[in-house]
């Protein structure tokens, strides 16, 4: 496996799960971006999941990341989902003008996956992913 | 201010003060029988009186200075307490601004009199002076009034203000992972960004999908409202939950049109019962969807 950040991309069959704890510096960032789109080539994955729940702040460049994330992984045939943003950096990333436009969003990891046809609750839960 | 001739012009406004202290026992006693001073002091006539000698002392201190046309003379100072409470409690008896002024300027008439019986034997341009000078005083002492009770209007607006800024925002939870909120009257800046704190923080507590925005209670929506319902949307997206704005009546969609202002993708639904039923089909379609793997 080529790691080269410190961000575990978590194959759970097809569907590919980061989760960002803490802080995500610029360069961790580009990192990766790059073995995000690797392991969707490699694995074939059809959906991917970021998990930011616990991140606190997100400026424009990590904004800019998350988009190009998005539009690579579309490219190479999986749909990303950026699970569980904060009101705070809602509001900031408006404020700035950066909607995202181009990026699904779900609530719950549970809902993502769901979205992919994936249950994690019991069979027949709620929610889903895509707007 | 007066600032007439040294000699004549002092001695009148001592004489005027001279008068006040002199009659202030008499004067008392005559206003506690109007009906300001009844209406504000209905427990005792004693309270009536002092208060009426409360009054009087800081218009003889007033004519002391000289200041007779000076609001901001010292002494009035003393004399604002007691007017505010007077004040506020004939505004909470439903008497305007203009009403109680005259009740006030009832106050002067009764001091008239007495001026005059009293100057009967003075020379008649000294007493006329006296009278100038005594009704200059009471002006200022209306205007002194006037300014007290609207400066007690902007508190009170000031606080109503803040108390309709914390209430008027409630979330509602309407279903299962479904929140509402209800927005009634005009939405200014500081009012939309309270509102879409709530939403945002009611979104994370109940782990909504849908949230509806309902602006039936919205008197005019212009572009800064139409903007700020546009950030918010765009917000609860980012997070994850998608938006439905709900109770655009068709006066306030025919001035959006004409405005040009554009909603963009958001979806919209004529009453909150649509946007409901909106909510729950799209949830259903959903379950649907995801129980076919892909």
């Amino acid at each position: 496996m080529t790691t080269h950040s410190s961000i575990p991309v978590l194959d759970l069959g097809g569907l590919l799960l980061v989760t960002i704890q803490g802080e995500l510096p610029d360069d961790a960032a580009v990192a990766l971006q790059e073995e995000v789109t690797e392991t969707i080539s490699r694995t074939g994955a059809r959906g991917l999941i970021i998990d930011i729940g616990s991140l606190e702040m997100v400026d424009s460049f990590l904004a800019r990341v998350l988009a190009e994330v998005a539009a690579a992984s579309r490219l190479l045939a999986a749909r990303a989902v950026l699970v569980g943003m904060r009101p705070a950096v809602a509001i900031t990333l408006v404020e700035l003008g950066l909607t995202l436009p181009g990026l699904a969003t779900a609530r719950t990891l549970t809902e993502a996956a769901a979205g992919f046809g994936v249950s994690i609750e019991h069979a027949g839960s709620r929610g889903q992913g895509e707007t | 201010m007066i600032d007439g001739p040294p000699d004549s012009g002092l001695s009148s406004t001592e004489a005027l003060s001279a008068f006040l202290r002199r009659r202030t026992e008499q004067i008392a006693q005559r206003w506690a029988d109007l009906p300001l001073f009844q209406a504000v002091f209905t427990v005792t006539r004693d309270e009536a009186v002092e208060a009426c000698q409360a009054v009087l002392s800081c218009l003889v201190e007033v004519a002391e200075s000289g200041r007779l046309e000076d609001l901001e003379a010292p002494g009035f100072l003393p004399a604002r307490r007691q007017l505010v409470a007077m004040t506020a409690s004939r505004s909470r008896s439903g008497l305007s601004i203009a009403q109680v002024d005259r009740e006030f300027g009832v106050l002067r008439d009764a001091v008239l009199d007495m001026l005059a019986a009293d100057s009967s034997g003075a020379a008649p341009e000294e007493s006329a002076r006296l009278r100038l000078l005594l009704v200059t005083l009471f002006g200022t002492l209306r205007v002194v009034v006037v300014e007290t009770m609207l400066q007690e209007n902007q508190e009170i607006v000031q606080r109503q203000r803040q108390q309709l800024l914390e209430m008027a925002t409630p979330v509602v939870k309407l279903w299962d992972r479904l929140v509402a909120v209800p927005l009634i009257g005009m939405l200014d800046s500081a009012r939309s960004q309270v509102v879409m704190e709530n939403l945002l923080e009611a979104i994370v507590e109940h782990n909504a999908d849908i949230a509806i925005l309902d602006i039936t209670g919205v008197p005019t929506v212009d572009s800064l409202v139409a903007q700020h319902l546009m950030k918010t949307v765009a917000s609860a997206r980012l997070m994850g939950a998608e938006c439905v704005i709900s109770g655009i009546r068709p006066a306030i969609a025919q001035t959006m049109v004409q405005l040009g202002l554009d909603l963009g993708h958001v979806t919209t639904r004529a009453t909150l019962a649509d946007a409901l039923e909106w909510a729950l089909e799209r949830r259903r379609r959903r379950e649907r969807d995801s129980r076919i793997p892909e």
